[in-house]
């Protein structure tokens, strides 16, 4: 494996900030949780990164990490998404800047 | 006859060995492609015309008996008539999703045959996580049916896609679970370890296959219940039911595409199968140590085609199930069996380490029979209650 | 070298299903670039010798909360977009400055950090999936018992947020009397 690990952390420094610029840029909520998972697995990514190419592999640090962020992960999406269809009930809208009443 | 056995593997050592050596994995890596997708491109053709005469056999009546000899010649005819159809794309549809869905259900379905023991070294790939790199292979040609149906952009599509999705969600999980019992007890997720873990003969010649225990029985039944499910066969094909929905997330499909999805359906079909042959009925051992002299591929295909003539019999047998009675099915009775089942794998495998009398065998059975057949029956029976309305016998006067 | 062609391959599909997955107009697009740059990202994983965590990506992301954002999607109505509506929020100056930044944090140590290796150690053992096994249920045993208990009760909580519950203020509220496209009649 001749490629160096910046690569893959300079990847996953793009997928951070893409995710990060689409959260906070884009005016649909749904939009707002896929820039969230994208930034998660850009974390994976650089864990799994400094497992490979890091002193101790066989201690499958990085691996356990990534295993249980994916795990994580997917039950807070489903409860956000749970979250997005209450809303849409009692708001009729998915823009996020609809949401700025507190009035149930 | 182990020369035989090894015809294949004999073969491809050959063919590889004429090429230079730096070009060897490429060429070894392609023969092993084409051979996989002749032989289930052929048995998909095969298996079109068989099942329509099966079906029409019990239905008694011939089956398409036209073209060729019996009628073995119609997959040559319907390829013809499928690939020589206008390919109709609707103005309103997305023309980029409706592109791609086809190929987003086949591709991965392809490479599913990859982790597949199909004889004694005869696995394609043998991966550590083969089991789940099938399953995972599996759940992403999901979103191919979703896509099919959104870019039909119609009622329609939309609202078969979405029954066909919730459906396939819904199996996967007591597929899953069904599986999880036999890497329990072989402790491996390679396809490999787990066919080794059958092999062998309990004395009086029983072969050491995983159906052949309680446990195993009951995951075989519940791997084929959840299979038919997610291959959307019926009885389980509300999705793309003719006399329902249209054809489902398939309306907008026509000639060359429809053909790929009817591949893809089918090959989905050939995979879950050879995953079930492995599983659970030893993959290519034989049954009897005398009938060891036949090659292990054999045994392998005669298996796949005992199971695939079983999933023609049920679809000629039994009646589509409505859209809520499945997901109930697979809500609230296979997935707690399943968790049963593990329950009484995992009795069965502490009880096999303690062999205290002669007839243990017997009582080992007995009790993980009796933690599987009992909650079995109760579960069965709470589902009785989903009819819309209560039956009207009406007798003729 | 086959490698690196396979790594800088997935690479760029990640990032272009990452871009097209954030920049989109028709939401299903976006969710199914999205759905792209996991699979992109399960395959860096397999070729970093991580078998497991690139099959679970897969399993997860691409098979399931993809399919739940598609279902969110269609719940709600989402594909529906008024003609004229920003798609970007106001003051995206800000957050486009605010995001730069943050590349730019995270970049710039990567570039100059001196002690980062060149090659990938050699201590990858081929069993992994035993090794891995032994970890969960040894020395991971409470994050895995967490973990199960976390997503039960995540379960539970999204099935009951998202119930349709027909109270006394359920009429005022009351859902439009349109196919519910993927609702299961099980659930209420």
């Amino acid at each position: 494996m001749t490629t160096p690990l910046s690569h893959y952390l300079v990847l996953s420094a793009l997928l951070f900030s893409v995710g990060f610029a689409g959260a906070v840029l884009r005016r649909n909520v749904i939009l707002v949780l896929i820039g969230i998972e994208l930034m998660l697995n850009a974390a994976n990514l650089n864990f799994i990164g400094f497992w490979r190419y890091g002193a101790h592999p066989e201690a499958l640090t990085g691996v356990m990490f990534a295993i249980f962020s994916i795990a994580i992960a997917a039950a807070e999406a489903a409860v956000g998404l749970a979250l997005v269809i209450a809303i849409y009930r009692h708001r009729r809208t998915v823009q996020v800047d609809q949401f700025n009443s507190l009035k149930g | 006859m182990s020369n035989l056995d090894q015809v294949f593997v004999t073969l491809l050592h050959w063919v590889v060995g004429l090429v230079p050596a730096s070009l060897q994995p490429w060429v070894s890596t392609l023969v092993i492609i084409l051979a996989i997708m002749t032989v289930f491109g052929t048995c998909f053709a095969l298996t079109t015309i068989l099942e329509r005469k099966i079906l029409g056999r019990m239905q008694n009546r011939y089956g398409p008996n036209r073209v060729g000899p019996c009628g073995l010649f119609q997959p040559v005819a319907d390829g013809i008539k499928m690939l020589t159809k206008e390919d109709i794309v609707p103005f309103s549809s997305d023309q980029v999703v409706h592109f791609l869905a086809p190929l987003v259900l086949t591709i991965p379905i392809w490479l599913a045959f990859a982790v597949i023991p199909f004889g004694r070294n005869m696995t394609a790939i043998d991966l550590n996580a083969g089991l789940l790199f099938f399953f995972a292979i599996g759940s992403a040609s999901e979103l191919a049916v979703f896509m099919a149906g959104w870019a039909g952009q119609n009622k329609y599509s939309l609202l078969g896609a979405m029954r066909a999705v919730a459906q396939m969600i819904s199996y996967e999980v007591p597929l899953v679970l069904a599986a999880v019992p036999v890497v329990m007890l072989a402790g491996s997720l390679s396809l490999n370890d787990i066919v080794q873990a059958q092999s062998g003969y309990i004395a009086g010649g029983l072969p050491r296959w995983n159906v052949l225990t309680p446990w195993g029985l009951a995951a075989f039944i519940m791997f084929l219940i959840a299979a038919t499910a997610e291959s959307n066969r019926s009885p389980f094909d509300l999705p793309e039911g003719e006399s329902e929905i249209i054809a489902g997330y398939l309306t907008e499909y026509s000639g060359f595409k429809y053909a790929l999805f009817f591949l893809g359906e089918y090959m989905g079909l050939f995979a879950i199968t050879s995953l079930a042959v492995t599983l659970f009925l030893g993959g290519w051992h034989a049954p009897l140590p005398v009938l060891e002299w036949l090659p292990s591929w054999f045994w392998f295909g005669l298996k796949f085609s005992a199971l695939i003539f079983g999933f023609i019999w049920i679809r000629a047998t039994l009646p589509r199930l409505r859209l809520d009675q499945m997901l109930s099915l697979a809500w609230k009775f296979l997935v707690p069996l399943a968790l049963l089942n593990l329950l009484a794998a995992a009795v069965w495998h502490w009880s096999g380490q303690c062999r205290l009398f002669p007839g243990s065998m017997a009582v080992r059975w007995l009790v993980c029979a009796a933690i599987l057949v009992f909650p079995g029956i109760r579960l069965g029976r709470s589902l009785n209650g989903l009819s819309a309305t209560p039956r009207q016998y009406r007798y003729a006067k | 070298m086959p490698s690196d062609i396979t790594f800088y391959l997935l690479a760029a599909l990640t990032l272009a299903g990452a871009v097209a997955a954030m920049s989109l107009r028709n939401i299903v697009h976006c969710v199914l670039c999205a759905a792209g740059a996991f699979a992109g990202l399960a395959g860096i994983y397999l070729q970093l010798n991580a078998e497991f965590v690139g099959v679970a990506q897969l399993l997860v992301y691409v098979g399931a909360v993809a399919i739940l954002l598609v279902f969110t999607i269609l719940l709600t109505h989402g594909a529906d977009v008024k003609l004229g509506s920003a798609l970007i929020s106001s003051g995206w100056k800000t957050g486009l400055a605010i995001s730069a930044l943050v590349l730019v944090c995270l970049v710039v140590p990567v570039l100059t950090s001196p002690g980062l290796r060149h090659e990938a150690a050699s201590g990858v053992v081929a069993p992994m999936m035993q090794k891995i096994g032994e970890q969960l249920m040894g020395q991971c045993v409470l994050p895995l018992e967490t973990t199960g208990l976390l997503l039960t009760a995540a379960l539970l909580g999204a099935v009951v947020i998202a119930m349709n519950d027909k109270t006394a203020a359920g009429p005022k509220t009351g859902v439009p009397p349109n196919h519910e496209a993927g609702k299961e009649p099980g659930l209420r």
